[in-house]
């Protein structure tokens, strides 16, 4: 399976009153070909500006300041904005579906204008091509008698059904990556299961790959081949799905596992992580973790944000100077 | 739809009613008496008698009871005879379709420039926010808004008209008769009555595509790797025509106000120098008729404003 997309060192700005907002300070990752990757955290801390920053989609005060993506042997940060180029990239090679189905598709045109058009747009196709097609991408995400209901307006339709239709849209041109931001997020939990299986058949069908972000841990662990962990706008931890779970190795992750509801232990508190994610203006030259943290050692009061290292397991890497295996009563629920 | 357009239409018919009922009463409860006024500006001024005055009276039926007046006026109007104008001896209705023609072609002329206008001016200023372009847009539109009608025209006329001599300072020509008289004379006249609106439209349609860009829908259109021009034409120009149709609705009532100050000032023989001058001469009949006329202007204006709607914004239904 060969390399498809990696960003390395992308830094993405936003300047506020407050000062600069660094949302994306340096995160690096790497998407293979028909692999499924997560990307988890907290809200704001920066997984979904990331993938923005991939299809160019910040805008103003934000600003990719730095870094590298590159896909199928091109940096695309050298491309315009808005140019031919980066065109033909978004929507056609590398498609998103965003958390909000409700807000997301335009309520004043119709699905076949709207699926329709990038299809004519990237493929090529007439607008009786499109129509045909748009129609059988309906029927493949499951929506019943899409020859009736491709006519039909978005508020003709639920949100766990208007989701359908956004993966629909993001897969009309076979795109080499699906990013998918919370696509669930907004969903009840039937329809959010049902989604997530539809997505992984399409791009499993469609050979893509797919980027799930989501601040739900459940979501990934089910469907995840890695996982990145990320944290005030940098990856704190990455790995395979099942090293991280059965062997999480950053303070944040243990915390975000332990924080998690489980059905199949009865009568069991969460464990939530206190404090507060840190104001990206003010950010401290320590690990941005630290302040909550309940393992900080010396070494992490003194010592600037570490970097990311090697642990046990293939790409298993760390942004933090505790080895937490050998810390005492680190309790990890399995 | 259809029994939608039935009930506004009986709906209207109830609001022309009210005014109707409105101006007959509130025009004869103004002090002064038409044909006092009519007596004193005719030519047989000082000559006619008591007698014959009282004698046009009977004729216009101004002897009679208010109620009869109103319910002989009614009776009138359902035969489509509007009266014989006491000021200017005329049926009404033949001085209103000399009258209106000019008064429409001044509205359209004015219309069919301001809406386009503002809306361009207030689409690029949204699209080119914080830009020079937005700047100009915006102050523009403050000074549009804040500038008095009458002290524009009479200061056009001055310039324009006065100083430089560039452009008749009054008058009303018939596009039919004299094309290029015509449209010079229009120019001074439908830049008064345009202003007001291409500002308060560019400010609306600005805010309105503002408010659209960054909804997700739009951001979903560049996530497709649309060009600006695809996602503006299709996602977002569409979506903030909405409250813009609403401006539109009440604008057109604005536009057929504005051309009351407008037509006296240029000196254009319109509905709305005819409603003036039947005022000075308490015209009942006129008044009545030109009042009820606009209000169903507005109102048939109004009803294809909530019309078209729908077909900006599939959500709405009529039911």
């Amino acid at each position: 399976m060969g390399r498809l997309l990696e960003v390395k060192d992308l830094k993405t700005y936003f300047k506020t009153d407050d000062g600069i907002v660094k949302a994306v300070d340096g995160v690096s990752f790497y998407i293979d070909e028909q692999e499924i990757v997560g990307v988890v955290g907290e809200s704001g801390c920066g997984k979904t500006v990331t993938q923005l920053s991939v299809m160019q989609l910040i805008n103003r005060p934000g600003r990719i300041v730095g870094g590298e993506i590159i896909f199928e042997g091109k940096n695309l940060l050298e491309y315009e904005q808005h140019g031919p180029e980066m065109r033909s990239i978004r929507g056609g090679k590398i498609a998103m579906i965003f958390q909000e189905p409700m807000t997301s598709l335009n309520p004043v045109l119709t699905l076949n204008q709207q699926i329709s058009e990038s299809l004519m747009l990237h493929l090529k196709m007439s607008k009786e091509e499109a129509r045909k097609r748009a129609i059988e991408l309906l029927g493949l995400v499951g929506i019943p008698s899409p020859e009736e209901r491709i006519d039909d307006y978005p508020h003709q339709f639920s949100g766990g059904m208007r989701q359908r239709v956004m993966i629909a849209m993001g897969m009309a041109c076979n795109p080499k990556i699906l990013i998918a931001d919370e696509p669930t997020t907004a969903l009840d939990v039937t329809t959010q299961a049902q989604l997530l299986e539809l997505m992984k058949s399409m791009v499993e069908q469609f050979k893509s790959s797919l980027v799930i972000v989501t601040h739900n841990l459940g979501v990934v662990a089910r469907y995840a081949q890695r996982i990145y962990i990320m944290y005030a706008g940098k990856v704190v931890e990455e790995g395979k799905c099942k090293d991280i779970f059965k062997n999480p190795r950053h303070p944040y992750t243990v915390g975000l596992l332990n924080s998690v509801p489980r059905l199949d232990v009865e009568g069991e508190r969460l464990i939530p992580i206190e404090g507060l994610p840190p104001n990206l203006t003010q950010m401290p030259p320590t690990c941005a973790f630290l302040p909550r943290c309940p393992y900080a050692t010396e070494q992490c009061r003194t010592q600037p944000m570490p970097e990311l290292r090697p642990v046990e397991g293939e790409g298993h890497k760390i942004r933090c100077y505790v080895d937490i295996a050998e810390v005492d009563n680190v309790t990890v629920k399995k | 739809m259809v029994s939608y357009i039935i009930r506004r239409l009986l709906w209207g018919f109830v609001i022309v009613t009210l005014v109707s009922l409105i101006v007959f009463f509130a025009i004869r409860l103004l002090p002064g008496d038409p044909l006092l006024i009519f007596m004193a500006q005719s030519q047989e001024m000082g000559t006619m008698s008591l007698e014959q005055i009282e004698a046009l009276r009977a004729e216009y039926g101004l002897d009679k009871p208010i109620m009869v007046q109103y319910v002989n006026w009614v009776k009138d109007l359902m035969r489509g005879d509007l009266g014989l104008s006491i000021h200017y001896r005329e049926n009404v209705g033949k001085l209103m379709l000399e009258r209106l023609p000019v008064t429409l072609h001044l509205s359209l002329v004015s219309l069919a420039i301001s809406l386009p206008l503002g809306i361009l001016a207030g689409l690029a200023a949204a699209l080119r926010r914080g830009t020079w372009i937005d700047n100009v847009v915006v102050v523009g539109s403050y000074i549009g808004i804040a500038i008095p009608v009458f002290w524009l025209g009479y200061m056009l006329i001055l310039i324009f008209g006065l100083r430089l001599g560039w452009l008749p300072i009054a008058g009303y020509t018939s596009p039919f008769e004299n094309f290029w008289l015509s449209t010079r004379q229009l120019i001074m006249p439908v830049f008064c009555n345009s202003i007001a609106g291409i500002a308060g439209m560019a400010r609306q349609m600005r805010s309105s595509v503002l408010e659209v860009a960054n909804q997700d829908y739009v951001r979903t259109a560049w996530s497709k790797g649309l060009t600006e021009k695809a996602v503006v034409l299709r996602h977002i120009l569409k979506n903030s025509m909405i409250p813009i149709v609403t401006i539109l609705g009440m604008s057109i009532g604005g536009i057929f106000g504005g051309s009351v100050i407008i037509e006296n000032i240029f000196a254009i023989p319109g509905m709305g120098r005819l409603l003036v001058n039947s005022i000075f001469a308490q015209d009942y009949v006129v008044i009545q008729a030109s009042t009820l006329i606009m209000a169903c202007i507005i109102i048939a204006s109004n009803l294809l404003v909530d019309i078209s709607y729908g077909w900006f914004d599939p959500r709405i239904r009529y039911d």
